[in-house]
């Protein structure tokens, strides 16, 4: 067991891509450094190749040549998985069957050859901090979905890993337990301060995981940043759609500003475009009077959603807009009502090819 | 009429041949074995006189050899079969189940061409080293015959469950620093042990029944579905034969038993 246990390892990636045996591109050659101890999540929809970039990190898949894999700056692209070192959690939890709780959080331990003494010591230590006490001697069709996805935890913390991969980790539970379970993890994380990769398809548990969260589109990295700088910056419309929701605006810039159907939105930007295209949160619109608003529309509907309202605007845009409006404005649809927008609020976005 | 005695009704046919051929044969099966000179105790002379029993030792033990090297052997086969892609492959799998096709007497057939007097081996040991060897009227010949019609069922039974294997276990045991053995004897082997037992109870059951294969090559075998065969057409010994019947099938359906109820219902599913 490596002397650094707890720490973690840097990784380097470099050059990986992957192309499988019928040809097909799940990656493209991507280079990616993730530091000691961060949180790093590969966020994309179903077949982005965040999935291939966390299997060529863990070793269960070869990277096309020229791809290299390093952790603490050491070559581990012909290291097979086995002598990685990397704790790995599995959608399916993957959790061995013909042995209980305790036997499959000491396996690693076992394999190791570490004395039964002090791998039991191991397992009690890991079943209170993943909070499965009661449960060591239950076998794994005895145990509810969360209390799997424990289990599944502490197995691979157990080894002391250098990284701890997790691949859609939370994606089998229901949304309720999903939720706790997502916050415990991000406790667990830093209380152990362990090199993570967090493979997801869920920007929500994208943004409160990651330290940096990478957004991956057609096999490819659209985005590398933190989740503050991937929500409000977004360099593609890809990456703003995908992140929260977002109104994607087309209009010509002139003299500073937007010019819409429904009036004049200022932004940031000194040079006349022909086609420009512009993201607006919604949360970042506010609600005024029709009268003296520079950019004004009609209300389409309104959906109360509790702690927020949501409008959805026409007229204002060459789409319809959506406004998240505090839930004690007054709203009725067929009202016309003006939308005042911060020019910090509007992002440029690059034009699509 | 009423919807109950309808069912009933239509439950009759049924109720008549099982009875008619099932049960009534059986009964007097039973009946039989304890008709000889010795009544009752002629169950025990299965047990108790010294032809019988080795020969009743012999066919569990020949029985218990095909099963084992079965499972060895269509273990490694299926697993290789089911997890690699080749060209041939579908035909090398369609050529493997070939030997469904035949009856025991073609199966004892192919055992003397290729390891009898004027086998295959014989000759080809004849060249090389001046001597025959011949093997197929022994009990190894039997062995094989029995291997080479129980390594098809079994594969395919080991096919169909390698392919249910959920590669994640494999890949979470690799994760967790298990090498290519460990994987196999910690996750693999145990995910397949309800395949082993449906499968090795049927080897077992039609090893220790199987008649055509041993009365092509039996010049010197005793096993008990010839003993039977003999002690009833050329001793005319009914009681001796029925006795030895009713072992035979107490013995192979408690194997059948046991494995069923290791496995659930796998075994049933795998016949």
């Amino acid at each position: 067991m490596s002397a650094q246990a707890g720490h973690g390892a840097s990784v380097h990636i470099e050059a990986c891509g992957k192309t499988f045996a019928d040809g097909t591109l799940a990656l493209e050659p991507a280079t990616l450094d993730i530091a000691r101890g961060e949180t790093l999540v590969l966020l994309g929809p179903s077949g982005c190749g965040k999935t291939t970039m966390l299997r060529i990190i863990a070793g269960l898949e070869v990277p096309d040549a020229g791809g290299r894999v390093l952790f603490d700056g050491k070559d581990m692209t012909a290291v097979p998985i086995e002598r990685r070192n990397v704790g790995m959690v599995f959608q399916s939890y993957a959790l061995f069957p013909n042995m209980t709780v305790s036997d499959n959080i000491g396996y690693g331990l076992k394999i190791r050859g570490i004395p039964a003494k002090e791998r039991a010591a191991r397992v009690a230590e890991l079943v209170a901090l993943t909070n499965i006490s009661g449960l060591e001697n239950r076998r794994i069709d005895q145990l509810s979905g969360g209390q799997r996805q424990r289990v599944a935890l502490a197995r691979a913390v157990a080894i002391r890993p250098g990284i701890l991969l997790l691949d859609e980790p939370l994606t089998a539970l229901d949304a309720a337990l999903r939720d706790r379970l997502r916050g415990e993890l991000n406790r667990l994380l830093r209380a152990l301060g362990i090199t993570a990769i967090y493979v997801t398809h869920d920007q929500s548990e994208a943004m409160e995981l990651g330290d940096r969260v990478v957004v991956m589109q057609k096999g490819a990295i659209a985005q590398i940043g933190t989740p503050r700088e991937i929500y409000f910056t977004p360099r593609s419309r890809f990456v703003a759609e995908f992140i929260g929701a977002a109104n994607i605006v087309e209009a010509t810039i002139e003299g500073g500003h937007l010019m819409l159907p429904g009036g004049r939105q200022p932004i940031h930007c000194d040079v006349d475009m022909p086609a420009a295209v512009a993201m607006i949160r919604p949360e970042t619109i506010r609600v005024t009077s029709a009268g003296s608003a520079s950019l004004s529309g009609t209300i389409d509907s309104v959906s109360f959603i509790g702690d927020r309202q949501r409008l959805v605007i026409s007229g204002a845009s060459n789409r319809l807009l959506s406004v998240d409006a505090p839930n004690t404005v007054q709203a009725k649809a067929g009202e016309r009502i003006g939308l005042s927008i911060s020019p910090d609020a509007v992002r440029l976005l690059p034009p699509e090819n | 009429m009423s919807h109950r005695s309808f069912v009933w009704l239509c439950l009759l046919p049924l109720a008549v041949v099982t009875a008619a051929f099932f049960l009534l044969p059986m009964a007097r099966l039973v009946v039989t074995g304890a008709e000889g000179p010795q009544g009752l105790a002629g169950y025990l002379a299965i047990l108790t006189e010294q032809r019988y029993r080795a020969t009743l030792v012999n066919t569990v033990l020949l029985a218990v050899a095909t099963t084992i090297v079965t499972l060895i052997v269509a273990t490694i086969a299926g697993m290789f079969l089911q997890r690699h892609r080749f060209p041939g492959r579908a035909v090398l799998i369609a050529m493997l189940t070939f030997p469904l096709a035949f009856p025991g007497v073609v199966v004892g057939f192919m055992i003397i061409l290729l390891a009898g007097r004027q086998g295959l081996i014989g000759d080809f040991s004849n060249r090389l080293f001046g001597e025959k060897l011949v093997f197929a009227y022994s009990i190894y010949g039997l062995f094989l015959g029995y291997l080479y019609f129980s390594i098809p069922r079994v594969i395919l039974t080991i096919m169909a469950a390698v392919q249910k294997l959920d590669v994640g276990l494999e890949e979470a045991a690799r994760s967790l620093g298990a090498g290519p053995w460990a994987v196999q004897r910690d996750v693999v082997l145990p995910a397949l042990a309800p395949a082993f037992v449906a499968s090795g109870a049927i080897a077992f059951a039609t090893a220790m029944g199987a008649f055509g294969t041993a009365f092509t090559l039996a010049t010197n075998i005793d096993v008990l579905p010839m003993l039977i065969y003999t002690e009833f057409t050329l001793a005319a010994n009914f009681s001796i034969s029925a006795a030895l019947s009713v072992g035979l099938g107490i013995i192979t359906w408690l194997i059948l038993a046991l494995a069923r109820s290791f496995s659930g219902s796998a075994v049933a599913a795998a016949g």
